[in-house]
């Protein structure tokens, strides 16, 4: 039998309706939002057991980091978004299987990343082609691209420059940087996850840097600020 | 390209870059670095880009209405499971 109405309201979200008000007091979404962990293993028990309510609350204080996740790593806010959703819908799917030997956070955080890298397959990325789908054009091999000029980058790294630019990477560069990089996963995590080699890891991986720098260089740092 | 003081050039220095990054070695002790201006600014600035990238991405919020969407199909997966 379903248990969700049609309208949930989301604890830590404004209400949108005096019904929605009434069912979530003010001081129930201040107690939401900074859940501790002893609440949260029992919003998830609550959950487990089918309350409706209880999963809206785990959303609420799991989608920023889910939807945070996917908009990393396939850089479009459409896709981010349906990804989101596919995230929580097989988190709702798989709710009874997680068991406390790691923290749900965690969890959901490899989850979000397998509903993640099952749509990019779906979408074609193949890793093991990359390289020859994506050699970097002449001025991002690495012997050439730093004689013009002696200039670390250290400290002088603009964040929304730098955010462009990954932004602006090819597919399976931008994936294996904010793996490694940004989500802190191994060479060996990295290659289980996308099934290659974890030679191929490596070399995605500095290509992704090399490129990044390549377009720091071109873009002056000002140019991320107005 | 330079020749540098173990007879790596930069270009096979530089390709071995990516193994001695992921093994965890010292990269920083290898005898090219020791010569090599360039190629310690190039390992400076990957350094710096990875460095810099850890602390890079804002935590997003999703939209309002997301929750209307995932609501409406655990609704529509929960009737569909009722009716086997």
């Amino acid at each position: 039998m379903p248990y969700y109405t049609s309208s949930t309201q989301l604890p830590s979200e404004t209400p949108k309706s005096s019904t929605a008000e009434a069912a979530y007091a003010p001081t129930e979404r201040v107690a939401s939002i900074s859940a501790t962990n002893h609440d949260q293993a029992e919003i998830l028990a609550r959950a487990q057991a089918g309350d409706h309510q209880a999963f809206a609350q785990l959303y609420s204080i799991h989608k920023k980091h889910v939807y945070s996740i996917c908009l990393r790593m396939v850089g479009s806010i459409a896709e981010a978004e349906d990804l989101t959703q596919e995230a929580f819908l097989q988190f709702h799917r798989k709710i009874d299987t997680f068991r406390a030997e790691s923290a749900l956070s965690t969890w959901l955080h490899r989850l979000t990343i397998n509903v993640v890298l099952m749509h990019l397959r779906k979408k074609g990325l193949q890793l093991n082609s990359l390289d020859e789908i994506m050699q970097p054009a002449s001025d991002q091999r690495p012997g050439r691209s730093f004689g013009a000029r002696d200039l670390t980058l250290s400290g002088a790294i603009d964040r929304l420059a730098l955010q462009r630019a990954i932004k602006e990477l090819p597919a399976g560069y931008r994936l294996v940087f904010v793996l490694h990089d940004i989500e802190g996963f191994d060479h060996n995590e990295i290659a289980s996850l996308l099934d290659c080699s974890i030679g191929n890891s490596k070399s995605q991986l500095h290509k992704a840097r090399l490129k990044l720098r390549a377009s720091l260089r071109n873009h002056p740092q000002q140019e991320g600020h107005k | 390209m330079r020749e540098s003081a173990n007879n790596l050039t930069c270009t096979e220095f530089q390709a071995q870059i990516p193994e001695l990054i992921g093994s965890g070695e010292q990269i920083g002790n290898h005898p090219h670095l020791r010569s090599c201006r360039l190629c310690r600014a190039l390992l400076a600035d990957l350094d710096a880009i990875a460095q810099a990238a850890r602390q890079l991405f804002p935590v997003e919020e999703p939209p309002d209405a997301l929750w209307d969407h995932i609501e409406s199909a655990i609704v529509k997966e929960e009737a569909t499971s009722d009716l086997r």
